[in-house]
C-alpha cells in the first residue's frame, strides 16, 4: 500500500498538534501546575508520535517518543516542570517542525536526528525520576493505553477473525509459517465509533503490520477497506516471527482504536474452502498487484518533481458555504433558462422587459455568487499569527529584553494565497520590533517607561483593504541617523539629506542592504530585510508604509487587498485608451477649472474644501497620446492611500463596473503603475492602474 | 524500423518569415497560432513589448521580434500571425511574425550549431537548419523570451 494519499491529512493534523503544543507549553510555562494544559500536551503528543510512526517517519517518531516520555512523567506528578524543560522542549518542537516541513517539502523526512535534543530530554528526564527510568519506562506504556482509552480482552463473540474464510492456498501459506516457526495471529480489529477517518486508521494498522509480518487474508479485504467499505471492525490473518504481545502493542499504540482482539490461529478453527471464492480473491489480488505498479510509477515521477512540493495547496471549506454555493449554481442555471425562453419570444413586447428582468436576475446571482467564492478562498489571519507569541517568548529570552505581545483583529479574513505569503513579512517586522524597536530593559527605566516592552500586532478592515500594523513602544527611528548612514553608503548627498522630509527618510529604510543597526546580531541588522519586506507585500499588490516618532515608537502599516479576483472599478478613458481604477480607493470626482490648479515647488495641486491636493496627469505618466481637445476644465478622481491624497487627471469617464483582475504575466516588468489588466464586455483588454504606486 | 527512429529523433519546426529571413520554432514549445487582433498598449513597458490581448479570456503579453532584434518595426498585414508560445505551463507569450509558411522535420545531421558566443544575438539562435535549397535560423525561444 502507498501512504501518499495520506500525506495531505497527515501534514494538517500534525500541523494542528504541533499548534496546540506550542500554545499549551506557552500556557504551561506561566502555570506549570496547569493539569488540563498538561493533559493536553500529553494527548497531542501521543497522537503525533502515532502518527508519525504508522507514516513510517522514524525519526520523527523517535523525537516524539522520548517528548512523550516526559510529558508523561509530569502528568503522573514524579517530574515538575521547570524553564529548562521547556526551553528543551520548544526545541524538540522546532524539530519536529523541520521534519514536517522536510516532510511537505519532499515527503521525507530528512536525515536530522536531534541527538542532543534526545539526550537532553533523557537526561532530564534521568535526573528528575532517578534510576527508577526502566521501571518507570514500562508504566508510561501501559498508562498510555488507558488515556487512549485501548483494551485488550478476548471475548470470543467479538473475536470475528475466528470465522474468515479461510482458502487453501492460504491454508498451505498458514501451514509453510508453522513449519518454519513463525507465529499465526487471527486479529480483529474495532475502531472507535467516532473516528472520521476510519479508512486511514485502517490503513495505518495494516502498514504497522506490514513492518512486523505478512497480512495474507483480510475481511473485508483490503480494496474495500481503502474505499472505506467496512463498519468498525475488520479482521485479518497475520504471519510473523514477532510475539503475540508485541503486535498487540502495536496496534494499540494507533489513535482512535476501540479494541483489538488477538489470538494464535490453528488451521482446525478455519472453516472450508470453496474454489470459486478463491478464484475471486486471485483475481482481486491482481488487482491490487495491478495498482500497486501504478502507485510506484507515480513515486518515480513525484521523485523527479522533487523541487515542486508534494502537497497541494489546499483551504478546508465549511459545508454550509457550500451548500450556498451550490444553490447559486442551480439559480444561475435558472436564470440561463429564463434567458433562453425570452429568446424564443423575441420581439414581442413581453419579451423586451423579461429580457431586463432576467438581466436583473443574473446579476444578482453572479454578484452572490462572487461574495460567495470569496468567502470558500478567505483565511482568518489567526493562521499565520498563532505561531507568534512562541517568537516572541524565544526573542524576549535570546536578547534577554522583557517583552509582551498584544494581538487584536486576529478574525480578520485575508485570501489563502496572501495568508501564506504573509507569514514571513510580519515574522521579519515583529523581529524588527524585538530587537531593533524596543530598547534594553535599563534603557527604559533610565526613560521613566515601564520596563516590559510592548510590540502590538492589530489587523482590521479598512474598505476594500486589510491593515495589519505591527508597532512597538520602542525608542522609534532615529531619522538623523538614517540619513547619516545613507550619506556614509553614499546613497545621498548631504545636500539631499539636508532637505529631505521625514517621510522620505523613512521609506530608505526600504531600500535595498540598507540596515542602521551598528552591529549584526544573530536576530536582524543585515540589512536584507525591509526591502525583502518591501518586495514581497508588494508582490501581493499591497503596500508598506512607516511612521515613527523618536522616544515612542514605530509603526509599519501593511496594506492588502480583501480580494483578489474581483473588483468594483470606475472605468476612465485616456485619448483612445480605457483604464480601471479600483472603486475602493477613490474619494470623490471633481470636475476642476483650469484657473483653480495652483503651484507649490513646481508641482500642480488644487485646493479642494480645504486641502491641498497634487494632481497627477495620467496621459503624461502613462504616455498616452492625448487627442483630447484642451478646454478650461479638468475631470479630476480623487484617490486615497491611507491618509494621502492625490487628484487623478483623466479625459473621460465611463462609468462603473465590476471587474475580474488578470496578471499580465511575469514577462512585462519595471509596470508597477498597471497593477493588471480586465476583459472588458466587448472582448477588449482594459488596464488597472495601481493607485498605490501612483500617490 | 531504423527510419521510424530516425523520424522520431528529428524535431519539427514551424518555419516563419520574420523580414527577408526564415526563422524556425520548435513547435513543442507553441501553443497556438492566431491571427493579428487589437493589442492594448502597456504603458512603460519594454520597448519591444507591443501590449496584451485577449486570448479566449486569458491575458497573454505580445512581443515584437522585429523590435527586439533591431529590425524596422512591423507592418500589419493579411499574413501577420501572433504565435502563442508556452514555455511552461503557467505563463504564455505572444511572438508577432510577418508570416507562417509550413512545418519541416529537420534532424541533428541537417542542423549546424552556431558559436554563441560570437555576438549577442547569436544568443537567439540555437543553430541553422537545412531544408531544401533554403536556410533556416533555428531560434532558441528560451533565450529570446527571458533575455
Amino acid at each position: 500500500m502507498d501512504v501518499s494519499q495520506y500525506l495531505e491529512i497527515f501534514i494538517d493534523e500534525t500541523k494542528e498538534h504541533l499548534q496546540s503544543l506550542n500554545d499549551q507549553l506557552l500556557i504551561l510555562e506561566t502555570e506549570p501546575e496547569n493539569v488540563e494544559t498538561i493533559n493536553e500536551i500529553f494527548r497531542a503528543a501521543h497522537s503525533l508520535k502515532g502518527m508519525a510512526g504508522t507514516m513510517g517517519f522514524k525519526r520523527m517518531q523517535r523525537l516524539t517518543h522520548d517528548m512523550e516520555n516526559v510529558f508523561s512523567e509530569i502528568r503522573n506528578g514524579n517530574m515538575k516542570v521547570t524553564a529548562d524543560l521547556v526551553d528543551v522542549l520548544f526545541k524538540g518542537l522546532d524539530a519536529l517542525e523541520a521534519y514536517l516541513s522536510n516532510i511537505q517539502e519532499s515527503a521525507d523526512e530528512g536525515t536530522e536526528d536531534y541527538e542532543d535534543i534526545i539526550s537532553q530530554l533523557n537526561k532530564i528526564l534521568n535526573i528528575g525520576l532517578g534510576k527508577e527510568t526502566k521501571e518507570q519506562g514500562k508504566e508510561e506504556v501501559s498508562g498510555a493505553d488507558a488515556v487512549t482509552g485501548i483494551t485488550v480482552q478476548s471475548d470470543s463473540s467479538a473475536e470475528k477473525f475466528r470465522n474468515l474464510n479461510i482458502q487453501s492456498y492460504e491454508r498451505k501459506a498458514i501451514q509453510k509459517a508453522y513449519d518454519i516457526g513463525m507465529n499465526v495471529f487471527g486479529i480483529t480489529v474495532y475502531i472507535q465509533e467516532t473516528c472520521i477517518l476510519k479508512a486511514a486508521r485502517a490503513f495505518l494498522v495494516f502498514k504497522s503490520l506490514e513492518g512486523l509480518g505478512e497480512v495474507i487474508k483480510s475481511q473485508p479485504d483490503i480494496q474495500d477497506i481503502e474505499d472505506e467499505k467496512f463498519d468498525f471492525d475488520f479482521s485479518m490473518v497475520l504471519l510473523t516471527k514477532e510475539s503475540l504481545e508485541n503486535i498487540e502493542m502495536t496496534i494499540a499504540n494507533i489513535s482512535e482504536i476501540q479494541n483489538v482482539y488477538i489470538d494464535h490461529l490453528t488451521l482446525e478453527q478455519s472453516a472450508d474452502d470453496t474454489m470459486e471464492a478463491e478464484e475471486e480473491n486471485s483475481h482481486k489480488q491482481e488487482k491490487s498487484n495491478g495498482k500497486n505498479t501504478v502507485n510506484t510509477k507515480n513515486n518515480a515521477i513525484a521523485a523527479k518533481q522533487s523541487s515542486k512540493p508534494v502537497v497541494n495547496r489546499s483551504v478546508r471549506v465549511d459545508i454550509e458555504k457550500l451548500d450556498v454555493l451550490m444553490n447559486l449554481v442551480s439559480e444561475l442555471i435558472i436564470a440561463k433558462n429564463g434567458l433562453v425562453s425570452i429568446s424564443s419570444s423575441e420581439g414581442t413586447s413581453r419579451g423586451e422587459s423579461g429580457f431586463n428582468e432576467q438581466i436583473e436576475y443574473l446579476e444578482r446571482v453572479t454578484t452572490n455568487l462572487h461574495e460567495s467564492v470569496m468567502k470558500v478562498r478567505m483565511v482568518p489571519i489567526e493562521s499565520v499569527t498563532n505561531r507568534f507569541p512562541r517568537m516572541i517568548r524565544d526573542l524576549s529570552k535570546k536578547l534577554d529584553k522583557k517583552m509582551e505581545l498584544y494581538m487584536s483583529g486576529e478574525e480578520t479574513e485575508l485570501d489563502r494565497t496572501v495568508i501564506d505569503e504573509i507569514g514571513d513579512p510580519l515574522m521579519h517586522l515583529l523581529r524588527n520590533a524585538a530587537d531593533h524597536g524596543l530598547e534594553s530593559n535599563q534603557e527604559r527605566i533610565a526613560a521613566g517607561k515601564p520596563e516590559v516592552g510592548s510590540i502590538f500586532l492589530e489587523a482590521y478592515q479598512d474598505g476594500n483593504n486589510v491593515v495589519i500594523e505591527v508597532r512597538d513602544d520602542g525608542g522609534g527611528i532615529n531619522v538623523e541617523k538614517v540619513k547619516k548612514k545613507a550619506v556614509e553608503k553614499g546613497t545621498l548627498t548631504q545636500e539631499q539629506a539636508d532637505v529631505m522630509s521625514e517621510k522620505d527618510a523613512i521609506d530608505l529604510l526600504f531600500r535595498p542592504s540598507f540596515s542602521t543597526a551598528d552591529t549584526i546580531s544573530e536576530v536582524s541588522g543585515r540589512g536584507v530585510g525591509l526591502d525583502v519586506v518591501k518586495t514581497k507585500i508588494e508582490s501581493l499588490g499591497g503596500d508598506i508604509e512607516a511612521n515613527t516618532k523618536l522616544g515612542a515608537g514605530s509603526n509599519f502599516i501593511i496594506r492588502l487587498p480583501l480580494t483578489l479576483a474581483i473588483i468594483q472599478a470606475l472605468m476612465v478613458e485616456l485619448g483612445s485608451e480605457k483604464y480601471a481604477i479600483p472603486l475602493g480607493s477613490i474619494q470623490t470626482i471633481e470636475d476642476v477649472k483650469i484657473s483653480e490648479i495652483k503651484y507649490v515647488h513646481s508641482k500642480e495641486v488644487i485646493n479642494l474644501r480645504g486641502n491641498v491636493i497634487p494632481i497627477i496627469r495620467l496621459d503624461k505618466v502613462l504616455d498616452v497620446e492625448s487627442d483630447h481637445e484642451v478646454t478650461d476644465h479638468l475631470t479630476v478622481v480623487i484617490v486615497s492611500k491611507g491618509d494621502r491624497l492625490a487628484g487623478l487627471v483623466i479625459d473621460n469617464l465611463i462609468g462603473q463596473q465590476e471587474i475580474v483582475i488578470k496578471s499580465i504575466g511575469k514577462y512585462i516588468t519595471n509596470n508597477k503603475i498597471i497593477g493588471g489588466a480586465t476583459i472588458l464586455g466587448d472582448g477588449e483588454v482594459a488596464l488597472i492602474l495601481d493607485v498605490n504606486t501612483l500617490v | 524500423m531504423e527510419e521510424n527512429i530516425k523520424e522520431l529523433e528529428a524535431k519539427q519546426y514551424i518555419v516563419v518569415n520574420i523580414g527577408q529571413e526564415q526563422y524556425g520554432i520548435d513547435i513543442k514549445y507553441i501553443d497556438n497560432i492566431v491571427r493579428m487582433q487589437r493589442i492594448t498598449r502597456v504603458p512603460k513597458a519594454q520597448h519591444y513589448f507591443k501590449g496584451v490581448i485577449n486570448l479566449r479570456g486569458e491575458i497573454i503579453p505580445v512581443m515584437s521580434i522585429r523590435l527586439k532584434f533591431g529590425l524596422e518595426p512591423d507592418e500589419f498585414d493579411n499574413g501577420t500571425r501572433i504565435i502563442i508560445v508556452k514555455l511552461d505551463a503557467q505563463s504564455a507569450i505572444g511572438i508577432i511574425v510577418d508570416e507562417v509558411k509550413e512545418v519541416v522535420s529537420l534532424d541533428e545531421s541537417m542542423i549546424s550549431k552556431v558559436n554563441t558566443e560570437l555576438d549577442e544575438k547569436n544568443n537567439y539562435l540555437s543553430g541553422v537548419g537545412k531544408h531544401g535549397d533554403s536556410l533556416i535560423s533555428l531560434l532558441n525561444i528560451q533565450g529570446v523570451i527571458n533575455d
